[in-house]
């Protein structure tokens, strides 16, 4: 029985790949070192300058990541220490140790530990992140109905504006109360706490701007819930998140936040557009049965909420 | 008695006279119709590999297409139908049967055993393995399925995906888990009842235990996946509304089932690269496995748990906070027998000496990027962090760092590390190095940017994106790194197709082993082995190693009971 496994450490090619890998360690933690500030946008989700929600869930994140760094970075640095440090040399005996109980419970309770503190930091982040926040002083005076979500509660004072989400292959459709309705973007007041109802029409689809929180499935016949209030007026967007077909990569979702007087204007104008254009369409279909005798309702019936 | 001691000595002695020799039959028909653990080892590795590279052609176009914003190279129905080949190809024709195929080679060697509990019945599962694969590849010809590898419903349903691809899809992934359920009974039962004398259940080696865990975890979860499927096989062609809400059926009910089956596969998956790697690491360091017992158990409470955590693939959908909550903290769970894992092997290299040969290069890359794997599971399994990335490019980068880091580094270990027993030759360590690097290298480049791809909001499954997104230089990245990795897997295959000729010849324990497959030649015989190994510890070669040098009186293996290392 030969030993196949040659020494063939200790030779010139061997500790030049040492002191590469070396190398290669030493640019990975100074890079790790240095990153976090450089790279902040690369590690961390998108949040700031939306929805509170979704920067709630990028602080409970960060705190996440530096665990994770300290844990990965102990590994790693540990595997490879040990893998030079033990190398086979001429003379070395290996220590022949089984285990060890009381260590292995120590770090079998160790990792729990961490787990355990990461459960209580996420349940005391969580009511911030799921629960509607309180509309501002400058929000939309709309009292909307109050009614029982399967989860999330209202917003305090009942105060919000809910808009019906509806995703269709490639669209979204957006139904205010007044049941004026648009697609792809969606005008909000500022200052709102805005409430989804999110819902699909065909197959599921996942309604998600990243800066507005996290996101949620639209599954068809089932309906999902989701909230944000934005402070500041401006355009956030996303894209669906759940493939739904070919032209998935384009079912994009745009949300565009205006002071509320605008909204108000807005979504009355919006209103008056499509019940005169409800009020032509039906017109049209009028005269046509009564002309051609045709069956009604087969014009422009899929435009209608 | 006829025949006394004395009648037998006055006796003639009977003659055997062999008019000829029948040798074993070779050539294709052999391959057809044989029954032997080893030939339908083989079979299974290289059928999966050849799977395998498909699946990489099929990544690699899918770089492609990424590589550049508002790219055109693929129109989105071939991008989609790329990505469900991709996956359905990885999982279900890769990772999954080349498990089967290593345990088949190695598992009865490994016991002492003479073959398999059922032959013939191992015989078929390969067959059907390459059926249900020929039955998914024959889509190309008309439409391949483009609904994804988790193909949920109703984008699934005849609505929707109107070609037969589906159907395609639905029929081979039948053949294929029918192929694994009854490898897996094959391997419990051969498990349990066909050990050396003296290989107690404490003394099974840990890729046996591996082994026998993924076999339950088939067993328990693939019906789940078969019933969804059947169900999906109405829905389309018989009229079924299982999952058509607008009658009464569910959307949801198919991502429970689906998942009930495929997140027990991710550790179906995982586990026997974990059983490589446990075999591997006591052997290169010359050192015992650390806590055998607590590795063989976190395998085990790893397979229990991993049924529990389903549901965290559906934190986006309408469950309630109750059920969110149940599911994190399951996953959670899971995370404490991985870390004692991890560290049980990084404490099996602590004060060994360690032979610095491809194998355990493999091993150690496997704990090195496994663990990044596993971290990024828990950000994953906190469902309101969930809700940000989840079906983002960090859900990507994950899975692969799972299953390409926790499995495909233990099958490279596993091939580097058989391969001599399989052929009876050595791989080049120098291309096996290479390859190492190569694949280590490519594949942080291409999967680790892509966390921070998913993090600036880049979701899944999309054929293309704009470049105002600040996405393009991180897709680049990844692109690059794809061709690295798959030049390092080139290596291998190139390493492969020397050595099986002219590698050097391996004897029968080339890396002074510690498993039972290492008692006999290289390539074993078709008999395994010429008396039957007795076994006395969880290292049995060891102990014959130290027999035979005892009675040979030669220079003792360099294994005192006494630790002489420095302190």
């Amino acid at each position: 029985m030969g030993d196949r496994i040659a020494p063939a450490l200790g030779t010139p090619s061997a500790s030049t790949r040492r002191r590469l890998l070396a190398a290669v360690l030493l640019a990975a933690l100074g890079g790790l070192l240095l990153a976090p500030a450089a790279l902040a946008d690369a590690l961390t989700p998108e949040s700031g300058a939306g929805s509170r929600n979704a920067d709630e869930i990028d602080s409970l994140y960060k705190l996440v990541l530096i665990i994770a760094f300290l844990v990965i970075a102990a590994v790693e640095i540990t595997l490879v220490a040990f893998l030079i440090r033990y190398r086979y040399r001429k003379g070395r005996v290996a220590a022949q140790i089984r285990g060890n109980t009381n260590l292995e419970i120590a770090w079998t309770s160790g990792a729990a530990l961490i787990l355990v503190f990461l459960t209580v930091f996420t349940f005391i982040k969580l009511p911030a992140i799921k629960d509607p926040e309180r509309s501002g002083a400058g929000g939309l005076r709309a009292g909307g109905q109050l009614y029982a979500s399967v989860d999330q509660p209202d917003p305090p004072a009942g105060q919000r504006l809910n808009v019906e989400v509806t995703g269709q292959q490639y669209v979204w459709r957006y139904v205010y109360p007044n049941n004026a309705f648009a697609y792809d973007t969606m005008v909000v007041p500022v200052n709102t706490t805005v409430t989804l109802d999110v819902k699909a029409q065909d197959v599921v689809h996942s309604w998600w701007i990243p800066k507005l929180g996290g996101k949620v499935d639209a599954t068809p016949g089932y309906t999902n819930k989701t909230w944000f209030k934005i402070d500041r007026a401006g355009v956030y967007q996303g894209q669906c998140a759940e493939l739904c077909g070919r032209n998935h990569a384009n079912m994009l979702a745009r949300v565009r936040a205006v002071p509320v007087q605008e909204y108000e204007a807005w979504v009355a104008r919006q209103k008056k557009d499509i019940d005169a254009a409800n009020k032509g369409a039906a017109a049209q279909r009028e005269s046509q049965a009564a002309g051609e005798q045709q069956p009604a309702g087969t014009a422009s019936e899929p435009r209608t909420p | 008695m006829a025949t006394s001691p004395y009648a037998l000595r006055d006796m003639p002695r009977p003659q055997i006279t062999a008019r000829e020799v029948t040798r074993e039959r070779g050539g294709w028909a052999s391959w057809i119709t044989t029954t032997d653990h080893k030939r339908i080892g083989i079979l299974y590795l290289v059928t999966t590999f050849i799977f395998f590279v498909l699946g990489g052609v099929e990544a690699l176009l899918l770089r492609v297409q990424l590589g550049t914003p508002d790219n055109t190279f693929l129109d989105p129905e071939v991008y989609n139908q790329l990505f469900t080949m991709h996956g359905t190809t990885m999982v279900f024709l890769f990772v999954i049967p080349i498990m089967a195929g290593f345990a088949n080679y190695v598992i009865p060697l490994m016991i002492g055993a003479r073959d398999m509990a059922f032959p013939r019945i191992n015989a078929w599962s390969y067959w059907m393995l390459l059926f249900g694969g020929i039955v998914l590849y024959a889509s190309l010809f008309f439409t391949p399925p483009e609904a994804g590898w988790t193909s949920y419903p109703p984008l699934s349903s005849k609505a929707y995906s109107f070609s037969n691809g589906i159907d395609a899809w639905i029929v081979a992934l039948h053949i294929v888990g029918l192929s694994s359920i009854l490898g897996a009974i094959n391997f419990i039962a051969t498990i349990h009842n066909m050990r050396a004398p003296g290989m107690g259940w404490s003394r099974l080696p840990l890729f046996g235990w591996t082994i026998l865990t993924y076999s339950f975890l088939i067993v328990i979860a693939t019906p789940a996946l078969t019933a969804a499927l059947a169900m999906l096989l109405i829905d389309r062609n018989f009229g079924g509304t299982f999952f058509d809400p607008t009658q009464g059926g569910s959307a949801l009910l198919w991502q429970h089932a689906f998942w009930f089956y495929s997140h027990p596969a991710v550790y179906i998956m995982a586990l026997p690269a974990f059983g490589i790697v446990s075999e591997v690491l006591p052997v290169f360091a010359r050192k015992p496995i650390f806590g055998y017992k607590a590795i063989a158990a976190s395998t085990v409470a790893i397979a229990f748990l991993g049924m529990l955590v389903w549901a965290h693939h559906m934190f986006a959908s309408p469950l309630s906070t109750v059920v969110l909550a149940f599911f994190m903290l399951s996953s959670f769970l899971i995370a404490v027998p991985t870390g004692v894992k991890i560290i049980n092997w990084v404490a099996t290299l602590w004060r060994g000496t360690i032979h610095l040969k491809t194998p355990l290069y493999f091993a150690a890359g496997l704990i090195g990027v496994f663990t990044i794997g596993g971290v990024s599971g828990i950000f994953l399994a906190i469902f309101p962090i969930n809700w940000q990335l989840h079906d983002t490019y960090f859900v990507v980068a994950h899975l692969h760092y799972v299953l390409f880091g926790g499995s495909v580094f233990g099958i490279f270990a596993g091939i580097y590390y058989w391969f001599p027993k399989m052929t009876g030759r050595m791989l080049s360590e120098g291309l096996g190095k290479l390859s190492f690097w190569l694949i280590l290298i490519g594949f942080n480049l291409t999967f680790l940017i892509q966390h921070s791809l998913g993090l600036s909001g880049m979701p899944r499954r999309i054929y293309e994106y704009p470049d105002d997104q600040g996405w393009e230089v991180y897709n680049l990245i990844s692109t690059v790194g794809s061709f690295v990795l798959a030049l390092g897997v080139l290596v291998t295959i190139v390493n492969v197709a020397r050595s099986v000729k002219r590698g050097t010849i391996a004897g029968p324990d080339p890396w002074k082993a510690n498993t039972l497959e290492w008692f006999t030649a290289s390539p074993p015989p078709p008999h395994n082995f010429d008396v039957t190994p007795h076994v006395r510890s969880v290292e049995p070669m060891k102990d014959i190693r130290n027999q035979v040098s005892k009675l040979t009186e030669s220079q003792p293996e360099p294994v005192p009971e006494r630790s002489q290392v420095e302190a």
